[in-house]
């Protein structure tokens, strides 16, 4: 074979075709929710500033964050520390050597999202952000 | 790197749709993935159809019967036909596995074939696996010893030869290393599940006594620690086995001997 067709040689598809597994999305949301946990601990550092700077700046920054938006974002942001956090937890299992069974592994990826969310809630209304 | 994007030279185009079988009543489609190194054409996704009535049972069956029946020109890995070769890994129905041992009827719909994910094609199903068996050989996939050789064989006991099952049974058909997203982003530096999992076969061999040459050469940022437990590896495997948990294992070996 040439060196010119060797080199036009196609990448076979990956990501598109490959059916999604349950502890891939597990996984994957691990990273999303740790990205997104960065923008979030932005926001309150923001928040805190503004705090800290006067009371013009503070209510300005305190009248985004409550608004319906903001509360949105906060709210996703508590979700990313909730499921950030138990995923956090799923894998120092897995580096303990547990968890691997394939059972297993799946029955803690729900365990991760159902958990993540029952704590989202949890503390929506111990925080009263909604009332 | 991540791309979760094809090349240009890499994205599909809706190939040939080849005429339907007469007479039949039981008639399948099939999506095969497509490429000819002698056009220079981007690769396509062609549609054959079978009938299931006289055809056998196997995703491998199928294939064998378009090649034969339908389009000679139509390119595959095969051999053993019982699953102990490894050669006819590829794509089906979005997992990877051994077109011999997967059932057609464990699909349902249309069945989808392509080649081995994130792999440079050569031809049609054929993937070019040199980076991976260079990846194979780099993990020294032999017995390493330093003592004298005995006069008959290196011992071992019924309890040490157990912690090799599990591990020894693997035919190295690439279907984990392929089905991770690591390996897709960062294969080149990354062995991937396969390599490692033979690591793992000759770090815990009791006879072995390289074991702390082997750990050495897995201490780095990528070969080993790539391996971010998304599992995809242990769900793939037409084998049953656990790469997943070889590569915890050689973390564990890590940590182990430094505290």
């Amino acid at each position: 074979m040439s060196e010119r067709v060797k080199g036009n040689r196609p990448l076979s598809p990956h990501l598109t075709i490959y059916r999604p597994q349950m502890s891939s999305i597990s996984s994957i949301l691990v990273r999303i929710s740790g990205v997104s946990l960065s923008f979030g601990f932005v926001l309150i550092v923001w928040w805190l500033l503004a705090a800290s700077t006067n009371i013009k700046y503070f209510e300005s920054a305190n009248s985004i964050l409550s608004s319906w938006f903001g509360i949105v974002v906060l709210i996703g942001s508590v979700w990313a520390l909730c499921y950030h956090s138990l995923g956090g937890i799923r894998h120092l299992i897995w580096d303990m050597g547990y968890g691997f069974d394939l059972k297993t592994a799946d029955r803690m990826g729900w365990a991760v999202i159902i958990g993540s969310f029952v704590l989202t809630f949890v503390i929506i209304c111990y925080s009263g952000a909604l009332s | 790197m991540v791309e979760l994007t094809l090349p240009k030279n890499s994205r599909m185009t809706v190939g040939k749709t080849w005429p339907k079988p007469e007479g039949a009543t039981n008639v399948r489609a099939f999506k095969v993935y497509r490429w000819n190194p002698d056009t220079g054409e981007n690769p396509s996704l062609d549609t054959y159809f079978l009938d299931m009535d006289k055809c056998g049972p196997m995703v491998l069956d199928a294939l064998v019967k378009i090649k034969s029946e339908v389009d000679p020109t139509l390119t595959f890995r095969r051999s053993c036909r019982e699953g102990i070769c490894g050669s006819c890994a590829m794509n089906v129905d979005g997992i990877n596995t051994l077109a011999c041992i997967y059932g057609l009827d464990e699909i349902k719909g249309d069945v989808k074939i392509y080649p081995l994910p994130h792999m440079e094609v050569i031809k049609d199903l054929i993937p070019d696996l040199t980076h991976f068996y260079a990846q194979h050989a780099s993990i020294m996939p032999w017995l390493e010893t330093k003592t004298n050789k005995p006069a008959t064989e290196w011992r071992q006991s019924i309890e040490d030869r157990k912690k090799l099952d599990g591990l020894y049974e693997c035919v190295m058909c690439a279907c984990c290393s392929t089905s991770c997203p690591s390996y897709w982003w960062n294969g080149d530096r990354y062995l991937g599940p396969a390599a490692l999992l033979h690591a793992y076969r000759w770090i815990i061999d009791s006879r072995d006594e390289a074991t702390g040459e082997r750990l050495d050469e897995l201490q780095d940022p990528f070969k080993l620690y790539r391996c971010h437990t998304i599992m995809n590896c242990a769900k793939t495997c037409p084998k049953g086995l656990n790469p997943a948990k070889a590569i915890a294992e050689i973390k564990k070996k890590m940590v182990e001997r430094t505290i």
